[in-house]
C-alpha cells in the first residue's frame, strides 16, 4: 500500500444518494485478474452510453482528471463487497471520498488500499457542494496527521476521525496482512487453546 | 452472575484471538468461501509476498458469479470468463485448497453449497468476498462479506481485522397471511428501515414469526441483511438448525455430532441482553412486496401505489430512481405488464423456492412475450428438482429451466435484461444496471415472481390461493 500524503486538490462532486458498488463498477468489468486497470470503467454506465460514447454532462467526464478527491451523497459505497469499486475509484486518481455516510465493506476496502473515507454530518457535506457549485476550482486540502478537511481561505474548516490503526497504516503505508503475519503466535496460540 | 450476552457477543468473542487499543479485533475464522471474482487478486497477493495458505483445509472454493447457465460441459466462449475460471482452478491447485469447480457434483452459488454440504454449522465466523455471505447467520454463526485485501488476509492468517460492530434486534411476532413469504418479511422490514437503516450493525432476527420459518426460509432473511445495511444477520440456533445440520457431507457425526449440539443450544441471547437498537414488527403487518425503485428499501405492498417523497434521502435521488425504472409517483405496479422473470440467486433459488413456485404453476403456462428463467443453486438443486419432476413442470410451463450459478442476478455472464424491459426477479438487488445496462428490476418473491410469469403482469398472489 502506497503512504498517505496530505492532498491539496479540486473536488469532483456527485451529488447522488446511496450509490452503489455496481454503479462504480459494473459487475460486467469484473472479470480481471489483477488490481490495475479499473479506472477505466468507474461509474461506467453514467459516463459512457451504451454506444460507448462519453455522456457529457456526466461530471466525471467535465472535470478535471486531477482531482484527487471525490464528494459524493449519503451511503456511498452500498451494495456488493466488490473491492474492485475502490481499486476503480483510486486507479482513477482519486485518494480521497468524502461523503456523510459510507456504507461498512467499502469502507474498509478503501482504507485497505490507501483511499482514504472522511465522514461529514449531513450540513457540512451540503457546504462542501455548495462551496463547489459557486467556485469548480475550489481547493481543499486533507491533513490525515492533524485529521481536518479545510480550504486556504477558511471558507470551511472540519475535523473528521479515523482510528488510529487506520491512520497508522494510511500514513505509513502499513499493510494489515503484514500486521497479521507478525501476530502468528498469537494465532497459533489461539487454535492450540480452542483446539482448531 | 456474568454479564448478560447476545447471540452475537458469544460468537464473536469465542474468536477474538487479539485487540489493539482504538483499532480492530483479530478476529479468528472457522470457514472462508470463495469464488473466481474475488479471489484471483488475493492469490496474486500472496504470490508477490511469497506467502503460502496457512490454513488451506479451512477454505472451499466454488465457480458461481460467472459461470454459464447453459451448455457447462463445453468449454466458456468468453475469454476473460474462461481466463478466470481457469485462474482460480490454477490457484486452488497451487495453494492446496479444495474445489467444486465447473462441472462438479457439489458446484454451485457459494451461499447455497456452504448450508447444503454442512460446511456452515451454528457458532461458526465465516466470511467470503460476497456480500450475501450474510445467508449463512441463519445457523446462528457469525457470516459476513468481505473485500478481497481481507480474503488475503484469511488466506494468509486465517484471521480478519474487524471492528466490532452495533448490535440490533429485529423481532417479529405473530402469524403469517397466506402468500407471504420470508422473502416478503426482509424485502418489508427494509422498506421500513431503509437500504441504510441497518450500517454499523449486526442484526439479530428472532421473535415467534422467525421461529416457525424453515431454515431455507430464514436464509432468505439473513441474506438480504446487507441490503439494510447490515454487515450480517444472524438467528439462534434451534432444533430445526440442528435437524438441517445433521447428516450433511461436512457436519460431524455421531459422539461429536451430540457434543456440538449441546454447545450449540448454548447459542442464544440471554434474557437481559443488550441490544445498541431494537425493532418490532407484527407478522399480521406483512403482505407480498415488491420493488418499485433502484434500491432495495424502495419497496412497498404489492397492491400500494408509489410513494410520492423517499423515506429517506433527497428527493431528486427518489426522482432520478423513479426516472430510471420509468415509473410513476402515485401509480400502482399491480396489473403492470413485465417482460422478464427471474428464479434464481442466493436469495431464493433452493429447494422450497423452486418448489413452491413449480406448486403455482404446475398445469399452467407463462404469459406469451415473457421471458422466464429459472437457475438452481446448486447441483445438488438441480438434480433433486429433476427427481421430483420439477424441472418438467417449470418446462411444460414454458420456463427455462437451466444449471446452477449467479446468473442475471448480477448479469455478469449472458444472461442479462434487455434495456429498459421490466423484470420481476427473486434476487437481492434492483441496483440501476444490475441485471444488465439499462435492466429494470422489482424485487419480490418466488411465488410472486411465478404468479406474475404466468399472468404476464404483476400479480398479486392472494387472488389465486
Amino acid at each position: 500500500m502506497e503512504k498517505f500524503n496530505n492532498i491539496l486538490s479540486k473536488a469532483t462532486p456527485i451529488h447522488i444518494e446511496n450509490i452503489d458498488t455496481d454503479q462504480i463498477i459494473p459487475a460486467r468489468f469484473l472479470k480481471a485478474v489483477s488490481r490495475e486497470g479499473f479506472g477505466d470503467n468507474l461509474f461506467r454506465d453514467w459516463r459512457y452510453d451504451n454506444m460507448n460514447n462519453p455522456i457529457e454532462d456526466f461530471i466525471l467526464n467535465r472535470a478535471d482528471k486531477t482531482n484527487k478527491i471525490l464528494v459524493a451523497g449519503r451511503n456511498f459505497g452500498c451494495g456488493s463487497s466488490r473491492e474492485h469499486a475502490a481499486w476503480a475509484i483510486y486507479d482513477f486518481g482519486f485518494r480521497v471520498v468524502v461523503s456523510s455516510f459510507f456504507a461498512d465493506i467499502f469502507n474498509n476496502n478503501a482504507l485497505n488500499n490507501g483511499l482514504l473515507t472522511i465522514k461529514l454530518n449531513e450540513k457540512s457535506l451540503s457546504k462542501v457542494f455548495e462551496l463547489i457549485r459557486e467556485n469548480e476550482k475550489i481547493e481543499f486540502n486533507v491533513d490525515l496527521e492533524n485529521q481536518v478537511f479545510f480550504t486556504n481561505n477558511g471558507s470551511f474548516n472540519e475535523s473528521f476521525s479515523i482510528n488510529s490503526f487506520n491512520k497508522t497504516c494510511l500514513i505509513n503505508g502499513y499493510d494489515s496482512i503484514d500486521y497479521l503475519n507478525s501476530k502468528k503466535d498469537s494465532i497459533l496460540q489461539f487454535e492450540k487453546l480452542n483446539k482448531l | 452472575m456474568n454479564h448478560p450476552k447476545t447471540l452475537f457477543d458469544k460468537v464473536w468473542e469465542a474468536h477474538v484471538v487479539d485487540e489493539i487499543p482504538d483499532g480492530p479485533s483479530i478476529l479468528y475464522i472457522d470457514k472462508h468461501l470463495i469464488h473466481e471474482v474475488t479471489s484471483p487478486q488475493a492469490f496474486l497477493g500472496l504470490r508477490k509476498r511469497g506467502l503460502k495458505v496457512f490454513r488451506p483445509e479451512k477454505t472451499i472454493a466454488t465457480a458461481d458469479h460467472n459461470v454459464p447457465t447453459l451448455n457447462q460441459h463445453l468449454p466458456i466462449k468468453e475469454e476473460l470468463s474462461r481466463n478466470q475460471l481457469n485462474q482460480l482452478t490454477k490457484n486452488c491447485k497451487d495453494f492446496g485448497i479444495e474445489l467444486y469447480g465447473l462441472g462438479h457434483k457439489y458446484q454451485g452459488i457459494v451461499h447455497v453449497i456452504g448450508p447444503e454440504l454442512g460446511i456452515t454449522q451454528p457458532g461458526m465466523t465465516i466470511v467470503c468476498g460476497d456480500s450475501h455471505t450474510s445467508t449463512h447467520g441463519a445457523f446462528g454463526s457469525i457470516a459476513f462479506g468481505i473485500g478481497t485485501s481481507e480474503v488475503e488476509m484469511v488466506l494468509a492468517s486465517q484471521c480478519l481485522l474487524q471492528k466490532k460492530p452495533k448490535t440490533m434486534l429485529i423481532e417479529i411476532n405473530g402469524e403469517l397471511q397466506k402468500g407471504v413469504y420470508s422473502k416478503d418479511i426482509i424485502l418489508y422490514i427494509i422498506s421500513k428501515i431503509s437500504s441504510s437503516g441497518g450500517t454499523g450493525y449486526f442484526v439479530e432476527y428472532s421473535g415467534s414469526t422467525i421461529s416457525s420459518l424453515s431454515m431455507e426460509a430464514r436464509m432468505t432473511i439473513c441474506n438480504m441483511s446487507i441490503e439494510m445495511g447490515a454487515r450480517g444477520g444472524m438467528i439462534a440456533p434451534d432444533q430445526k438448525t440442528f435437524d438441517y445440520v445433521e447428516n450433511k457431507k461436512f457436519s460431524p457425526d455421531g459422539i461429536d455430532f451430540d457434543n456440538k449440539v449441546k454447545y450449540w443450544k448454548s447459542l442464544v441471547s440471554d434474557s437481559n441482553a443488550k441490544y445498541d437498537k431494537v425493532l418490532k414488527f407484527d407478522a399480521k403487518d406483512i403482505e407480498p412486496m415488491i420493488t418499485y425503485g433502484t434500491n432495495p428499501g424502495m419497496g412497498m405492498k404489492i397492491r400500494d401505489k408509489i410513494p410520492e417523497l423517499p423515506m429517506e434521502g433527497s428527493k431528486d435521488s427518489f426522482d432520478k430512481s423513479l426516472n430510471y425504472m420509468g415509473l410513476k409517483s402515485g401509480t400502482h405496479l399491480l396489473n403492470k405488464k413485465i417482460d422478464y422473470v427471474f428464479i434464481g440467486s442466493c436469495t431464493n433459488s433452493r429447494m422450497e423456492d423452486l418448489r413452491i413456485a413449480a406448486k403455482f404453476i404446475d398445469g399452467k403456462q407463462k404469459a406469451s412475450g415473457v421471458s422466464a428463467w429459472v437457475i438452481p443453486g446448486s447441483k445438488q438443486v438441480e438434480k433433486m428438482a429433476k427427481e421430483e419432476g420439477i424441472d418438467k413442470i417449470f418446462k411444460n410451463a414454458g420456463f427455462e429451466f437451466r444449471q446452477p450459478g449467479c446468473s442475471a442476478c448480477l448479469a455478469m455472464n449472458d444472461d442479462k435484461i434487455p434495456k429498459n424491459k421490466f423484470c420481476v426477479s427473486t434476487s437481492n438487488r434492483n441496483f440501476e444496471g444490475r441485471q444488465g445496462p439499462g435492466s429494470r428490476t422489482m424485487l419480490a418473491s418466488p411465488l410472486t415472481a411465478a404468479a406474475t410469469a404466468v399472468n404476464g403482469y404483476v400479480t398479486d398472489v392472494r387472488d389465486y390461493i
